[in-house]
């Protein structure tokens, strides 16, 4: 195996509305920012990948024209997931490990602004059974949290607690869409968004993006002072079943996490649960103690672009590592409703 | 470590079969094989600053890209960005109006609520000083004598008509001038 | 078409529609056969509990699934949440609940929605029963709704 690090990392500025800028004006400031992290430019960089989703805007190919965004020219090697960046990092992990290239520029973005997010995301589902119901994610998350409350696994007032403190710590996080959190008393007053969930049980709709550069071995060593390695990383998904899934918990996240070797003491975690209640689910399956600093950017609570927020949690660890401030993090991402596909990856600094 | 066994082996039988299920007894009319399940979805959709800039311009019957910071190619329609580089477009240069034909196909099976009547010209037309071609159809000509080089001009809806978008071009049509060589188009659809 | 200028940005509407028609094979296909008979079928997985709405192979084994059974038209609420704020499509266009009901006879629960008047109306355990659609189709839709029996 080869030793992979995340070596640069930028982001935008998370907005609920960037009107003013397509998607290729909005992500190319990031990627450039990022290449320039690393000290590099494309030319160096031997694969690209990048996580999108045209349903995100009406765009079609749109992940096509933010290539021009890239400077594709002469011809480049380049991919693109339907999915959170966080898979497009998990290909062109592969792509280094096969030998194929020995860097990679990874990019996602969102810009929900222009259609209904939590109705376009209805159409994630089995076409069948679920899609013709057209079920907005919002309620479809709240199946899942009245199974918890009924379960006596969390309350109304430690989800409010939750989105507290993740709020709380966006507050020095320049990037951050929601900055800041009432107490949670004043949350408790609000009234529901969709019964069980109120609005800061939810993530934040944001149009934003962001650009991680990948190296291995001793290019990551030229490229970053202090290299965030790779040292394990596995993806798993649920059934889309949701009714014949225990709610309550995530088994594949659990799996993801034993596989990726997400066990021992971690600084850091960024967990990409958008609604409160599955910040308990991921903590419980990760089995994070008490001492772990959970979401320090404030996670997708603070900021949730679409088709991003995962491959953000893996920039954010990685960031806190380049920056000395962490020795042993662990990121990880979603796909679907109710966490039902995770990602997990485990990062490090060098001793 | 030993040889590579690179045998291909065959796909299991009944791979690509899904078995039969029992079914307890239905009633007698045709059982649902398909279904229709149309969708629908709408949305608020903005350019961004580059386009916007375009479109104002087609109102002021101007077709307007952006060029290059490196090499001064000027890309119509502009979508903020230099393809080729990766850096930002912020010099507006004015085309046209005129261009030439760089390819073309006749259309004999329209597809969309707007096509023109078949058969038709579908076009890329090179407009004057840009480096890519802007799609098109060729009208006031016939079909036969349509070929790549030929100088086009842009046909404009009604002054009263005009609005931020590229459907104030109507169509191209022939103008009086020669034919460019096809060499010099190399590059440039 | 003309665009609407706000400001300095454009804006202009874009609706994106698919017409969509698809295969359902054999065992969706009868699903949906018996749905437009006012029946309900689920099926048996791999450790025996029944599944429904049924799916072609087991959610756990991976094998496929052929044992088809009827369930009941009444059922309990297994989870819920309020949808306040209806959006274009749903079953119902008055604020409604979002539900997970296992059906008489199913160990797994489908999702759908409750004809509520309220969220005070609906909890985890509520017996509901199939309102059927006047005009079946071979949809999940033939299922307009469930209602509240009344007792849970």
């Amino acid at each position: 195996m080869r030793d992979v690090a995340i070596v640069s990392v930028a982001q935008t500025h998370h907005r609920r509305r960037v009107d003013e800028l397509n998607e290729v004006e909005l992500i190319q400031p990031v990627i450039h920012e990022a290449l320039e992290g690393a000290g590099v430019t494309i030319r160096d960089i031997g694969f690209v990948c990048s996580g999108s989703s045209d349903y995100l805007a009406g765009q079609a190919f749109s992940f096509v024209m933010t290539l021009d965004a890239v400077g594709a020219w002469p011809p480049i090697q380049e991919s693109h997931v339907e999915m959170d960046g966080a898979w497009a990092l998990y290909e062109a992990w592969l792509k280094i490990q096969a030998g194929h290239a020995d860097s990679a520029l990874v990019y996602s973005y969102s810009k929900a602004s222009p259609g209904d997010l939590p109705r376009v995301l209805s159409r994630q589902l089995d076409p069948y059974y679920y899609g013709p119901l057209w079920p907005d994610s919002v309620a479809l998350a709240g199946l899942q949290a009245r199974e918890m409350i009924d379960a006596g696994l969390i309350d109304e007032k430690e989800m409010a607690q939750i989105a507290h403190r993740n709020r709380t710590n966006a507050e020095s996080n320049p990037f951050a869409q929601v900055k800041g959190s009432a107490p949670v008393d004043e949350l408790l007053a609000q009234p529901f968004l969709s019964d069980p969930l109120r609005r800061h049980d939810a993530p934040p709709i944001s149009d934003g993006g962001v650009a991680v550069v990948l190296a291995a071995d001793d290019v990551a060593r030229r490229w970053a002072e202090r290299p965030a390695w790779i040292r394990g990383i596995d993806h798993r998904t649920d059934s889309h079943q949701f009714g014949s899934r225990d709610l309550t918990t995530s088994p594949s996240l659990a799996l993801a996490a034993e596989k990726a070797g997400a066990t021992g003491s971690f600084d850091v975690a960024e967990l990409h649960a958008p609604f409160t209640h599955q910040e308990r689910i991921a903590t419980e399956a990760l089995g994070l103690g008490a001492d772990v600093d959970v979401n320090p950017s404030g996670g997708p609570l603070a900021a949730n672009p679409m088709m991003a927020a995962g491959l953000l949690r893996l920039g954010e660890v990685a960031n806190r590592i380049m920056a000395g401030t962490a020795g042993r993090g662990v990121a990880t991402a979603t796909s679907g409703h109710c966490l039902q596909q995770n990602l997990v990856a485990v990062l490090e600094g060098e001793k | 470590m030993a040889t590579e066994d690179r045998t291909i082996t065959p796909f299991p039988t009944g791979l690509w079969s899904q078995p039969q299920p029992s079914v307890p007894p239905l009633g007698a009319d045709e059982p649902v094989q398909r279904i229709r399940v149309p969708a629908s979805l709408r949305y608020r959709y903005n350019p961004g600053t580059a386009t916007t800039r375009f479109l104002r311009g087609l109102q002021d019957k101007k077709i307007e890209g952006e060029a290059c910071p490196s090499t001064g190619d000027v890309y119509v329609p502009p979508r903020g960005m230099s393809p080729t580089v990766g850096l930002p477009t912020t010099e507006q240069v004015e085309v046209g109006p005129n261009g030439t034909v760089s390819a073309f196909c006749v259309v004999h099976i329209g597809f969309g609520v707007n096509a023109p009547p078949t058969p038709f010209v579908s076009a890329l037309i090179l407009p004057d000083g840009g480096a890519v071609s802007l799609y098109g159809t060729i009208l006031e000509i016939p079909i036969e004598q349509v070929r790549i080089g030929m100088r086009v001009e842009p046909v404009w809806v009604a002054d009263d008509q005009l609005s931020t978008s590229f459907q104030n071009i109507t169509h191209w049509r022939p103008i009086d001038e020669p034919d460019v060589a096809p060499e010099l188009l190399k590059g440039h659809m | 078409m003309p665009d609407e200028a706000t400001g300095e940005l454009l804006e202009a509407p874009l609706v994106i529609e698919y017409p969509f028609n698809r295969t359902t094979g054999p065992v969706i296909g009868a699903f949906l056969t018996a749905l437009r008979e006012r029946r309900v079928l689920g099926i048996t997985g791999a450790d025996g509990r029944v599944i429904c709405p049924p799916v072609e192979y087991d959610p756990v084994t991976s094998e496929p699934l052929t044992e088809m059974v009827e369930v009941g038209t009444e059922g309990t609420i297994t989870s819920w949440s309020w949808v306040a704020n209806v959006r274009d499509g749903q079953p119902l266009q008055q604020p409604h609940a979002l539900a997970l009901v296992r059906l008489d006879g199913a160990d797994t629960s489908m999702l759908h929605v409750v004809d509520a008047p309220s969220p005070d109306a609906v909890c985890t355990g509520a017996r509901v029963r199939i309102r059927w659609a006047s005009e079946p189709e071979g949809l999940i839709t033939d299922i307009a709704a469930f209602e509240l029996t009344g007792e849970s």
